[in-house]
């Protein structure tokens, strides 16, 4: 019992759980853009003049803010399948699509709130200086929007990856796969497995952390003149 | 004289049941100096907000060099103006804001290039030329790479102006752009103004506390009044002769 | 898009054996939110020793918890904790996901108890110097009073933050409704009616108490604006 509990056994581990590196860091990035595009799309949408656009982006984003991951993620696994009839071709696209949709419609109210947010006065400079409003847009409210965005960004990225060890659940070879497996072998390791997964989570969460405190920075210092 | 480049017909405004502009009529001519005065409410920024489209007259009509702003003709009917029209006339007009408005994610030089290069296509090295002799003479030819938070708020009023004189407009409204600075940094700013006022020959309306400045410049003056004006003509028709109580206990109160 | 699979039978079927879960969705819920607020005043406290190493040590662990999955952390309670020797202890699922659920969430709480506290004005802390109250009273009836109110919308949303994560136990055994769907679906062969009947409950319940705290959010806003407008007057007299 106590020999299993050196170091060594990390020499073990480690290894193993390299394996599901690959698909818990290719997930993450796909479902990670998918997200930002879908927040970037459905977050303008929602600031549109189109009552329907408005409601139906409304309504995704109620959807998915209102029901958990992992529900979604089994919905999906599940339903698409049967009602659509089409096979995705694997479950690695179930989980960027589903964690994608679902971090999508919570960071599309963080780029709403923060075009919003920039101030009336900048809108009224841009009109005094006889900007369009796609110009307004393009070049004074946007740029602005996104420093503020920033660090949202960041924290949900983060919230991504966590999320991203659900994927296991339905079969992925992720991290966490690869610790199940070797959890469901030599039981009395578990406590290693467990927690040399969890530092594999951390060692990829730290840039992420590193780039969200930098991000705050950088939405300081643009914040109003 | 010449024909007038802004007429006001009978302009009223309200913001839901208050009724703050209750009818004015105005000409303003080019090169024409005009301030306009008068108590905290009575509807001075309102006045200047409609001629930049920032407001819509509840009533009236607004001339500008011609055409009318905030109505166009179409298929022989007057219908309400859309963006392209208001953009058609809007080119005309420049402001400077009570508080600055800069883009703080560019910086001055940026603020100033922005709007000619995208909104009137010009030239890029133009528009740079230009932009560095206009900021060179509004004494800020040394901060060109500076982002307005690095400024002092008169350096930041100097280069809104500067910002809307490189658009070349042929009417320039400013808000109480000193209202918000520190006592010693008004003089700079003021000094700006003068020198526009004096050099270059577009319209200028100018809402203004800075009374003795404003009286100074100005070839007219308006005193507005709970929405009407109550006074205007030139400025020692309206100080020294004026007979209306309101305009005397109002100049009074800055006159000490 | 194929709707012959969708079957109202199973639906309504459905719906009674999975209803039966809500009671421990819930209870979780509120169990685990529990543990959160009161493991969070344990954070915020650790972080206030003035030790550098100590708060070094504070701030990265809350860290590591904040930002690994809370589902490994559910399974390393729940498989690793009772086999590490001599102090392991075995676990009731539903305790497991307390003690998971609740560490991962206090993290997140105890920042918002200390932004709370950092937000209390510091003539406040002065004061109760001044006035030579003792650091017992001084929290319990100065800082804290103040400190918390301000945070109490925010409180709110992690309560429906966690109600969304609880199905996550599910997957240590916990008798939750995503469980009960899950286990009808596997015994049916249909986990599509079970698994929408789940989404529909989340939706009924988190919906409205996110409506909830949007308006609670309003009105703690207006009353601490009026508060600050009233101030500001104070201060022209
Ligand atoms: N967007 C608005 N909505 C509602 N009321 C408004 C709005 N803008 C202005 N008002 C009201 O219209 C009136 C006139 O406002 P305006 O800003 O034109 O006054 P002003 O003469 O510029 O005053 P000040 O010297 O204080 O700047 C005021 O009573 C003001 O409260
Ligand atoms: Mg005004």
């Amino acid at each position: 019992m106590k020999e299993v509990l050196t170091i060594s056994a990390i020499f073990e581990i480690a290894p193993q759980l390299w394996r599901g590196v690959q698909i818990t860091v290719s997930i993450l990035i796909a479902s990670a853009l998918f997200a930002y595009a879908m927040s970037f799309i459905a977050g303008l949408c929602r600031l549109s003049n189109n009552f329907l656009l408005r409601k139906l982006t409304g309504f995704y984003v109620e959807l998915f803010r209102g029901t958990s991951l992992i529900v979604q993620l089994f919905w999906l696994y599940y339903a698409v399948p049967m009602l659509f009839g089409i096979n995705l071709g694997s479950n690695w696209w179930i989980g960027v699509i589903a964690i994608g949709l679902n971090y999508g419609a919570y960071l599309s109210e963080v780029v709403r709130s923060s075009i919003l947010s920039v101030s009336q006065g900048q809108y009224e400079a841009a009109t005094a200086l006889n900007m369009s409003s796609f110009q307004r847009m393009r070049f004074i409210i946007f740029p602005q929007a996104v420093r503020m965005m920033l660090p949202e960004f960041g924290n949900y990225t983060i919230q991504i990856l966590k999320g991203t060890s659900l994927v296991s659940l339905i079969g992925l070879t992720d991290i966490l796969y690869y610790g199940d497996v070797m959890r469901s072998t030599s039981l009395s390791l578990s406590p290693l497995i467990y927690l040399t997964a969890l530092i594999f989570y951390f060692i990829l969460a730290l840039p992420l952390i590193f780039l969200t405190r930098k991000a705050e920075k950088i939405a300081k210092k643009g914040a109003a003149s | 004289m010449a024909e007038p480049i802004v007429t006001y017909q009978d302009v009223h405004k309200s913001f839901g049941d208050v009724e703050v502009l209750k009818g004015i009529d105005l000409d303003i001519y080019p090169a024409e100096k005009v301030a306009v005065i008068g108590p905290s409410g009575s509807g001075k920024t309102t006045i200047i907000r409609l001629l930049m489209t920032l407001e819509q007259p509840t009533a009236g009509d607004i001339i500008v060099d011609g055409r009318n702003l905030w109505k166009m003709e179409k298929n022989g009917k007057w219908v309400h103006a859309n963006e392209n029209h208001l953009r058609s006339i809007r080119g005309d007009i420049g402001m400077v804001f009570q508080h600055f408005n800069l883009f703080p994610h560019m910086t001055i030089l940026e603020n100033c290039m922005t709007a000619p290069i995208h909104v009137k296509n010009e030239e890029k090295n133009d528009v740079k030329k230009r932009s560095i002799e206009m900021l060179e003479r509004v004494g800020l030819g040394d901060k060109l790479d500076n982002y307005p938070s690095q400024l002092s708020g008169g350096q930041k009023q100097r280069v809104a102006m500067a910002r809307a004189l490189v658009m070349r407009p042929k009417i320039m409204l400013f808000d109480e752009v000193t209202s918000a600075l520190d006592p010693e940094l008004v003089g700079e700013v003021l000094n700006v103004i003068r020198d526009i006022a004096e050099n270059d020959d577009m319209a200028m309306v100018l809402v203004t506390h800075e009374m003795d400045f404003a009286l100074d410049i100005a070839d007219k003056v308006l005193f507005l009044d709970e929405g009407v004006i109550a006074e205007q003509g030139t400025a020692s028709e309206v100080i020294e002769h004026s007979e209306n109580p309101r305009v005397q206990s109002f100049l009074q109160r800055f006159r000490g | 898009m194929n709707l012959n699979y969708w079957s109202w039978d199973t639906f309504f079927d459905a719906l009674p054996v999975i209803l039966q879960g809500l009671g421990i969705t819930i209870g979780l819920t509120f169990a685990s939110y529990l543990f959160a607020l009161i493991f969070g005043f344990l954070w915020t406290f650790l972080r206030r020793i003035p030790n550098r190493f100590v708060h070094f040590i504070v701030t990265w662990t809350m860290e590591f918890i904040r930002s690994t999955p809370p589902l490994v952390q559910l399974f390393f309670i729940y498989y690793a904790l009772p086999v590490i020797p001599y102090i392991g202890i075995s676990l009731h699922p539903f305790a497991c996901a307390v003690l998971g659920l609740g560490i991962h969430f206090s993290t997140y709480i105890g920042e918002i108890y200390r932004s709370g506290i950092e937000n209390v004005d510091k003539g406040q802390w002065e004061a109760s110097t001044a006035l030579n109250i003792s650091t017992w009273d001084k929290w319990r009836k100065i800082i804290l009073p103040q400190a918390i109110p301000p945070t109490i919308p925010m409180l709110g949303n992690y309560f429906i933050i966690m109600f969304k994560e609880v199905p996550l136990a599910s997957t240590i055994g916990v008798a939750g409704i995503m469980l009960l769907a899950r286990s009808y679906g596997a015994e049916n062969w249909s986990y599509l009616e079970p698994l929408t009947i789940v989404g529909i409950i989340f939706l009924v319940l988190s919906y409205p108490s996110a409506v909830l705290i949007k308006k609670l959010e309003n009105r703690f806003n207006k009353r601490f604006h009026k508060n600050q407008i009233m101030k500001d007057k104070g201060a022209m007299q």
